[in-house]
């Protein structure tokens, strides 16, 4: 039987890279030939949430959220659009960041859908945060006298957003690849802005977990933490504050290898991915990342 | 494809019964039946059927639709047929004529979608429809080039809104597959040929005005307080053939209409989109304001230039009006003289805005 995966991102109807990086992943995972259809879909650009489904022939369809955290969009949206009418978050039996799968049938379409949690949340980002690290740095082995700072935009809406960050900041601390790791915010205690006084290692890696760069990441966050004073003149990467070097990487979501926690997603959901999983490793270079 | 392969086919298929496109095939006791408008045979054998079917556009016809396009009963497949007019009067030995020499098009929103046959195989292209006699155009062959492709409009402007009678110019995607096709138009236009076939198959799932609005969430629950009449005017300003070439087959709720056009699109929208949807929110805003009265001084003239102005805006005009074209109420001098005379830090006509 024919399987489809479908990329549902959040998406804008002011900023046209929003959706940049749904499409950059879904190529990617579209070239290892895995499903046979690979289509994106957005909150705020088309083809919507709503009418994504029907545009598939394919009777078994794995559905991966590109959203950092659990919350709104995965719970409430999401199903709603589209039409899993049997679903409940307690399905999850999530406390925020353990939401792995359910199957579904979405009612318009009589097909079967494999509901999964969002990108952001997945074990294998933990990777993708130092494979970023190490994209920004161009050094293989970055870890060693550096320190790495993992973004997130706080509670004000949503409190699983913060767990996310907590989650994966923890587990990248436990392997000891990095002198130190710690979780920072735009809106709440421990602020981006002091990012410099979290850290006693002279070069600090900045990793903000969001999807696409836009808003937040490419003007509050440079100027909060104070590598540019007016975004629109730029920064250096690393650019030195406080006597630290800061390698600010962007959003995380940009990095190639998250092509590899989508497949991770719906590999365990039941889709058949092991060789897609390997061929996108290779090709992002994500090989040395899952060995770390 | 080669005849060969098609007539193996047909012999393969020919048990269970042939009936496509004019082309009949049966397996009866007494040989078989091979039939077409133009010829009709009983009793042949299996040799003698292949030498019937050898070389005969009924069969390439039948082959090209069962073995190449494949997907009975998908949007996909309903929507070639219609490309290439297989559903009309024309026998399958004109069509394949007409696809051989000038091809067969169809327009689909500001779209031209072009069917031919060349070397034996079916190919399509896919273009602006303003730029059908244009032969020096950027060439495609990629569906995915189609999604950065129409992203912003001829001016470099971003197109949230892919059914917006803006599609930019100049490109044409060539040599598709039948699947190829689809797949460019679906990201052109996403979900517009599924639900064209729901609508042609009586299965088009209308969600009215009410019942969308019913169930949104977070910032945007407060929709459905927008009335019927706010309704008609938003539907005015978002809905119609000159912003969007979906028509509209939504209403307010199923007991009541709403008064504007539908639109003359191809393709049928079947719920308030996403863009739609934030638009009634901000309308829902405005419509907590009260009213209030102001009193301005301005000429007859100021009115009208004033009117004039929400015109050029609601229109989309202004980039049409000429630098000294002052006759025409919202140009830029024009506008600017009517603020320098008219509009200090306290509004219009120094009329404050709100109470101090």
């Amino acid at each position: 039987m024919s399987q489809a995966l479908v990329i549902v991102g959040h998406g804008s109807h002011l900023n046209p890279g929003s959706s940049e990086p749904a499409f950059t992943h879904a190529d990617t995972i579209r070239a290892t030939g895995a499903f046979d259809e690979v289509r994106e879909a957005f909150w705020k650009e088309e083809p919507s949430f709503r009418e994504v489904l029907r545009t598939l022939e394919s009777e078994e369809v794995f559905v991966v959220p590109l959203f950092v955290s659990e919350g709104y969009f995965t719970e409430q949206v999401i199903p709603r659009e589209l039409r899993l009418n049997d679903w409940s978050p307690d399905q999850w039996e999530s406390d925020g960041t353990d939401a792995d799968h359910v199957t579904l049938e979405a009612t318009d379409v009589g097909k079967t859908i494999h509901y999964c949690g969002p990108v952001g949340t997945h074990d294998s980002m933990s990777d993708v945060i130092v494979q970023r690290a190490k994209s920004v740095t161009g050094d293989d082995d970055v870890g060693e006298g550096v320190g790495l700072a993992v973004v997130g935009h706080g509670t004000e809406r949503n409190e699983n957003s913060a767990k996310a960050i907590y989650y994966h900041a923890d587990r990248i601390r436990e392997r000891g690849r990095f002198d130190e790791v710690q979780a920072v915010f735009m809106d709440e205690d421990p602020e981006v802005d002091d990012v410099t006084e979290f850290f006693d290692a002279p070069d600090i890696v900045v990793v903000p977990l969001f999807v696409a760069d836009g808003f937040h990441t490419q003007e509050d966050i440079p100027e909060d933490m104070g590598i540019t004073e007016d975004y629109r003149t730029g920064w250096e990467v690393p650019e030195t504050v406080d006597g630290h070097r800061i390698w600010y990487a962007g959003a995380v979501g940009t990095e190639p290898l998250v092509a590899d926690v989508i497949l991770e997603r719906a590999g365990d959901a039941g889709a058949a991915v092991e060789h897609a999983i390997a061929a996108v490793r290779e090709e992002t270079g994500g090989v040395n990342a899952v060995s770390d | 494809m080669s005849e060969t392969v098609q007539v193996a086919a047909l012999i393969d298929a020919a048990t269970d019964g042939v009936e496509f496109d004019g082309l009949r095939v049966e397996d009866t006791t007494y040989g078989y039946r091979f039939e077409t408008p133009a010829e009709s045979h009983r009793g042949l054998s299996t040799d003698e059927l292949g030498d019937a079917a050898t070389g005969n556009e009924y069969v390439a016809n039948w082959y090209y639709w069962q073995h190449e396009v494949g997907g009975e009963d998908t949007p996909r497949r309903a929507f070639l047929r219609w490309v290439e007019h297989a559903t009309g009067d024309d026998t399958v030995p004109e069509r394949l004529d007409a696809l051989r020499t000038d091809g067969l098009s169809r327009e689909w929103g500001e779209l031209l979608v072009t069917a031919h046959i060349r070397d034996g195989e079916h190919v399509y292209e896919v273009r602006h429809q303003e730029n059908a006699a244009d032969d020096d155009l950027e060439t495609y062959t990629d569906p995915l080039d189609a999604r950065q492709l129409v992203k912003h409009d001829d001016d470099g402007k971003y197109r949230p809104l892919s059914t917006a009678p803006s599609l930019p110019h100049g490109w044409v995607f060539t040599g598709l597959s039948g699947e190829a096709l689809v797949r460019t138009v679906d990201f052109i236009y996403p979900a517009t040929v599924a639900n064209w076939h729901r609508e042609r198959e009586g299965e088009l799932d209308v969600t009215h005005y009410r019942e969308a609005a019913d169930r949104q969430s977070g910032i945007y629950e407060i929709v459905s307080e927008l009335t019927p009449e706010q309704l008609e005017w938003a539907t005015e300003a978002c809905c119609v053939d000159s912003q969007c070439l979906k028509r509209r087959e939504w209403e307010y709720d199923e007991d009541t209409d709403i008064d504007t056009p539908a639109g003359g699109g191809a393709f049928p929208c079947r719920e308030p989109c996403s863009l739609f949807v934030a638009a009634a929110r901000k309308f829902v805003t405005l419509e907590r304001d009260e009213e209030r009265e102001y009193t301005f001084e301005l000429t007859p003239t100021e009115k009208e230039q004033i009117e004039d102005i929400i015109g050029a805006v609601a229109d989309g005009r202004t980039d049409e009006i000429r630098e000294a074209d002052v006759n025409d109420g919202a140009n830029r001098y024009r506008a600017r003289y009517l603020r320098a005379k008219r509009m200090d830090d306290r509004g219009l006509s120094g009329t404050p805005t709100y109470d101090d």
